[in-house]
């Protein structure tokens, strides 16, 4: 046993709280973590090895998320590291963390809603709203407008 | 393993051309959100074909790469559906042909989720989730043209006249198929057609639309037997920067 190379594995747990430093690429003001994209950490002999899902299968981000992620780790000082895609479960916007949801609705994104579309305008906070499409800037958003105060607002759909 | 390996493709090839198709929009779409819509679409239709594809080539084992199979194979080896190919035309034909594939992509996609090969319901289930769009999406836009002005009813009239006999095609069982159905791959095409002209036939009457009363469908581009002239002109545009320069990266 050396004690040496223990002491580099940092725990999952830790790795995890700097996962929670890298940024959505698309909506920075949520995290991968908070994204709910890591499924899977876990140490294969001196390998760190990620497990990433991605969250609709041609998003340009995946690819940029596990660049991102591989940058961030080894300026923790992970030497090994490998990012791996994990398919199953597919991904659902129901691991959004909590504060995610908050994070996106003071960025002005509607955060998703079991309903089916925004429960209110991000910006007046106004329930009457009318949707304008299923799709939007990115894939995992559609485009809204509230019909009080106007505004066009995005709102991250739900699968 | 050689029928699944073709399985994979009918799969892959139906999701990339009709991507490409879809792609051709891009900049050009009659709106804004329409602009925004159909690269959306293309680029969940694509990432699909990227899973189906990469599947293939493992199962072949013959060293290629999803990217080998869609950039490096000529029409005869492709085994989309003739749909698929159609081009844009005006986007009555656009949404028509989208419709006509969504309402059998949809539920044989669900069915997949169930497949005996593990992946393959792994893929299913993760295309599933974007496919439930398109298809609202796709039967929104035709109810809405269809039954909207003198003009644009016209135009999805004849889209449907010129598009229906291309719908038949994915539900025509071939030895193929017959060996996914019975080691529970697949589901038998033709098991998945009542729903379909169900489903279809309701989106189109809310729509106003007459459905042709012919029965006759084109064939020949699941099998590769008779692809129509229109694959060749847009591979020579989807393949040209691989085949002038094999192996560029970005």
């Amino acid at each position: 046993m050396h004690g040496g190379s223990r002491k580099m594995r940092a725990e999952p747990e830790t790795i995890m709280q700097w996962l929670h430093e890298v940024p959505d690429p698309e909506i920075p003001v949520i995290s991968v973590v908070d994204l709910g994209v890591i499924r899977d950490i876990q140490w294969l002999d001196d390998t760190l090895e990620i497990a990433v899902t991605p969250t609709y299968s041609g998003c340009p981000a995946t690819k940029i998320i596990a660049l991102d992620i591989e940058t961030a780790l080894r300026d923790k000082g992970v030497a090994k590291l490998r990012v791996r895609t994990q398919l199953s479960p597919p991904w659902t916007t129901d691991w959004l963390t909590d504060s995610a949801r908050e994070k996106l609705q003071a960025y002005g994104i509607a955060p998703p809603h079991p309903a089916g579309g925004p429960k209110s305008c991000p910006r007046c906070g106004s329930e009457q709203l009318t949707r304008i499409s299923q799709f939007g800037s990115t894939p995992c958003k559609a485009q809204w407008r509230c019909d009080a105060c106007l505004e066009p607002f995005d709102y991250f759909k739900c699968i | 393993m050689e029928a699944k390996f073709e399985f994979l493709c009918r799969m892959g090839d139906s999701a990339l051309i009709l991507g490409h198709r879809i792609s051709e929009w891009c900049g050009k779409a009659p709106v804004l959100e329409e602009d925004i819509a159909l690269p959306n679409i293309a680029l969940d239709l694509i990432g699909q074909t990227q899973m189906w594809l990469a599947y293939a080539a493992e199962v072949e084992g013959a060293g290629r790469t999803a990217d080998d199979l869609a950039m490096r194979r000529d029409v005869w080896d492709f085994r989309n559906l003739l749909l698929v190919e159609r081009p844009n035309g005006d986007f009555a034909q656009t949404m028509m042909r989208q419709l006509l594939f969504d309402a059998w992509h949809l539920p044989m996609l669900r069915a997949l989720t169930t497949s005996s090969d593990e992946r393959i319901s792994e893929i299913a289930a993760k295309a599933v989730k974007e496919v439930t769009y398109h298809y609202e999406k796709s039967s929104e836009m035709v109810v809405a043209l269809g039954d909207g002005t003198e003009e644009s009813h016209a135009r999805m009239q004849s889209a449907l006249d010129l598009l229906w006999p291309f719908s038949g095609e994915a539900f025509v069982s071939d030895t193929i198929d017959h060996e996914m159905a019975t080691t529970a791959v697949a589901p038998a095409p033709e098991t998945l057609w009542d729903d379909y002209e169900a489903s279809i036939t309701g989106i189109l009457s809310r729509a106003t639309l007459t459905v042709p009363k012919t029965r006759f469908s084109h064939k020949g581009g699941k099998s590769g037997a008779m692809h129509s002239e229109h694959l060749g002109h847009l591979l020579t545009q989807m393949q040209w920067l691989q085949r002038a320069y094999p192996d560029a990266r970005w």
